[in-house]
């Protein structure tokens, strides 16, 4: 266990080093951060002085070599534009994100079980069918979309007058179909509760909820459709195998059948397909996060590579790196905790 | 009455290209403590037989006639709740291969206690003492420890014989085993068998054995069936049918065991295979591979090719054969004349 913990420590630190280097290598295509610093008016000769200040001017290797060597202190250097350590102003928007991506995931996990359990049970069922179809929509329409469409219907509102309004079945069903749109679609709101450090939480109440919702929907669109697919998928398979046929040979109820027996087999391969998904929905909120200007990391990753921030980018992309490695690390632990034929290195048998 | 009882059994698959008769005329009885085996080769309707009794079959399978009685009740049509309190209780099974049937991640002790609440109103402690008792009879090394092990960790024979336990748990009437020793070691198969038989023999259940082993068959069951294509073409008494086989099919099965062959010379075999069952040959359905479709006059039969053959009593055996209701009648018609 300790052993398989360092070896993730040390996977940790080896994609942090490959990605500081890939970010670095790129920094000189992403414009000038001192225009982007000082504006138009300043004269060439003190612009050149910043950028000598700031060592843009040296080799690539000497630039690396340095913010190396700070990092491995836990100095990930300042960012340009906010003036103060990049890992500060990371600290101060992750809350937000990880807030959002939770939000989603809880969406995710609370929806796509029992639906892709019953359209497994059920494959010719009317209902299994429209979610079938709803979900190679929903995987078809890209995050921002999904976001935009929410944002219409449930914040702007929409008034449908396709049925008569003069008959009554027609107001009614005009009425049912058209929305108020009072759902607040942007930024955290104002009743946010402070919990500890950099981290004020949505979640403690009614008006942050409310601003979470959209956001989270939308963020959710695109996983929630992919785990109802692999879920049925999987669930249907493991429906076909001889130890469900022979439990139901051991005369269980049906109910244990299916969310004992099969479903915990199922969750297999979802759990390790969830830990890489839950990671690269921490990439998706950039899309999430601008459309609802929702102040987390992805929009503020969006803001510094248009201000050429780069020592904001190259902290943002460890910092994700690092949120892959972690949550890959937590699903390996749960998986051996699920599946009794898996031994974590250096766990005794 | 007899224990089970099951007549004219009609299973069907609705498939696309139609419906597929899987099973057709099958009747039997089993009595209490009785063993009937079912011989076949891959394909003629052994497994569906067994599965179909409990009404196991999966879609799109289904029963579309005959009966299954089992204590007088009807179990074809009883529902699915009322089948749950027969199955695992009252009449348990047995599957073939050990490494697929019990759940990968579920404990030994967890699975048997699953069956045994399901059934029975007690303590898990209480379920846990009786699933000691009946790994203790299958002879497993330290039965303590198996409980809270792992499928995985256990090798082919003791997951069978764990299997077994299982089927013995609500000490039920019939076991239904269907090739319980195929997919062991050949070491382990007649150590199995061999276990299984005891068990039945102590405890008085009726086991009905799918097979296509006629050496386990013949040590092991009083009365058997034979199946070709879906039909049972010969039953009766398992040493009657193994010392004189009347249908030429169970005829060519026992010519081809091994210890039929002559030394030194190639196996015995039924030439042609089993034809599939959306595509019988007209008339019986052994036709195209018999030898025995000449008459004694060199000129084939017509009923063989034309005409499905009905049963014939022969002796204490029910034979479903042309050739042999042929002599059956000539014999007849000689008695008749003298």
């Amino acid at each position: 266990m300790i052993a398989f913990l360092i070896k993730r420590l040390m996977h940790a630190i080896l994609v942090m080093f490959v990605i500081s280097v890939l970010a670095f290598a790129i920094q000189d295509n992403l414009g000038d951060p001192v225009q982007q610093m000082v504006g138009q008016s300043v004269p060439e000769s003190e612009r050149e002085a910043i950028r000598e200040r700031l060592g843009l001017n040296d080799p690539f290797i000497v630039q690396y070599a340095r913010f190396a060597k700070n990092a491995v202190q836990g100095d990930f250097g300042d960012s340009y534009f906010y003036r103060e350590p990049a890992l500060e102003v990371i600290a101060r928007h992750l809350p937000a994100t990880l807030e959002l991506v939770f939000a989603a995931t809880l969406i995710i996990v609370l929806f796509s079980v029992p639906i892709g359990v019953y359209s497994a049970i059920k494959p010719r069922s009317p209902i299994s069918r429209f979610f079938m179809g709803a979900s190679i929509i929903g995987i078809s329409i890209p995050v921002f979309l999904t976001a935009i469409l929410l944002i219409q219907i449930f914040a702007i509102g929409i008034t449908i007058t396709l049925f008569p309004e003069s008959t009554s079945w027609g107001a009614w069903l005009n009425g049912l179909l058209s929305t108020e749109g009072n759902m607040p679609s942007f930024g955290r709101g104002y009743d946010l509760v402070h919990v500890v450090g950099h981290w004020d939480t949505n979640l403690a109440t009614w008006n942050g909820l409310q601003h979470l919702v959209l956001p989270a929907i939308s963020l959710a669109s695109i996983m929630l459709p992919l785990f109802i697919r692999l879920i049925r998928a999987e669930m249907m398979e493991v429906l076909q195998s001889e130890y469900v046929k022979y439990a139901r040979a051991k005369g269980i109820s049906m109910r244990r059948v299916y969310f004992v027996h099969a479903l915990k087999n199922t969750m297999l391969p979802v759990i390790t397909v969830g830990g890489v998904q839950i990671g690269t929905m921490v990439a998706y909120t950039i899309l999430t996060e601008t459309v609802f200007q929702w102040p987390g990391m992805g929009l503020m990753f969006l803001d510094a590579i248009n201000r050429a921030d780069i020592p904001l980018i190259v902290t943002y992309l460890m910092i994700v790196g690092v949120i892959f490695v972690v949550t890959n690390t937590i699903v390996d632990l749960i998986y051996g905790f699920v599946n009794p034929t898996v031994k974590l290195t250096g766990k005794p048998a | 009455m007899a224990l089970l009882e099951v007549s004219q059994l009609d299973v069907r698959f609705a498939l696309r290209q139609g419906e597929v008769r899987a099973l057709r005329d099958v009747n039997f009885t089993l009595e209490r403590g009785e063993r009937l085996g079912i011989v076949g080769e891959s394909g003629a309707g052994k497994s569906v037989a067994a599965f179909s009794l409990l009404n196991l079959i999966a879609k799109p399978g289904f029963i579309a006639g005959g009966s299954i009685k089992f204590e007088g009740q009807t179990l074809n049509t009883m529902s699915e709740r009322g089948l749950r309190k027969i199955r695992g209780n009252r009449i348990s099974m047995i599957f073939q291969d050990p490494m697929m049937t019990l759940n990968p991640v579920l404990s030994i002790g967890e699975q048997m206690v699953e069956c045994l609440k399901a059934h029975r109103r007690i303590s898990t402690k209480e379920a846990r003492a009786i699933a000691l008792d009946k790994l203790q009879q299958v002879q497993i090394p330290s039965p303590e420890t198996r409980l809270d092990q792992y499928p995985h960790e256990l090798s082919g024979g003791m997951r069978q014989r764990i299997i077994i336990a299982i089927a013995l748990l609500l000490d039920p009437d019939i076991i239904i085993a269907d090739e319980p020793t195929t997919a062991l070691d050949v070491t382990i198969q007649a150590e199995i068998m061999a276990l299984l038989l005891e068990l039945c023999e102590q405890h008085n259940v009726g086991l009905i054995l799918i097979t296509h082993d006629l050496g386990v068959v013949s040590q092991v069951t009083q009365r058997m069936l034979v199946m070709y294509a879906g039909r049972v073409i010969e039953q009766g008494l398992t040493r009657e049918i193994i010392n004189d086989p009347q249908h030429p099919y169970t005829q060519g099965l026992i010519n081809a065991l091994p210890q039929m062959a002559t030394p030194g010379e190639k196996l015995n075999q039924i030439r042609g295979s089993m034809p599939s069952l959306s595509n019988l040959p007209s008339g019986c359905a052994f036709h195209p591979r018999c030898d025995f479709i000449n008459r004694a006059d060199g000129q084939p039969r017509p009923a063989c090719t034309q005409q499905v053959p009905e049963f014939v009593e022969s002796g204490n055996c029910r034979v479903a054969c042309h050739m042999v209701a042929e002599m059956l009648e000539d014999r007849r018609l000689k008695e008749e004349t003298q």
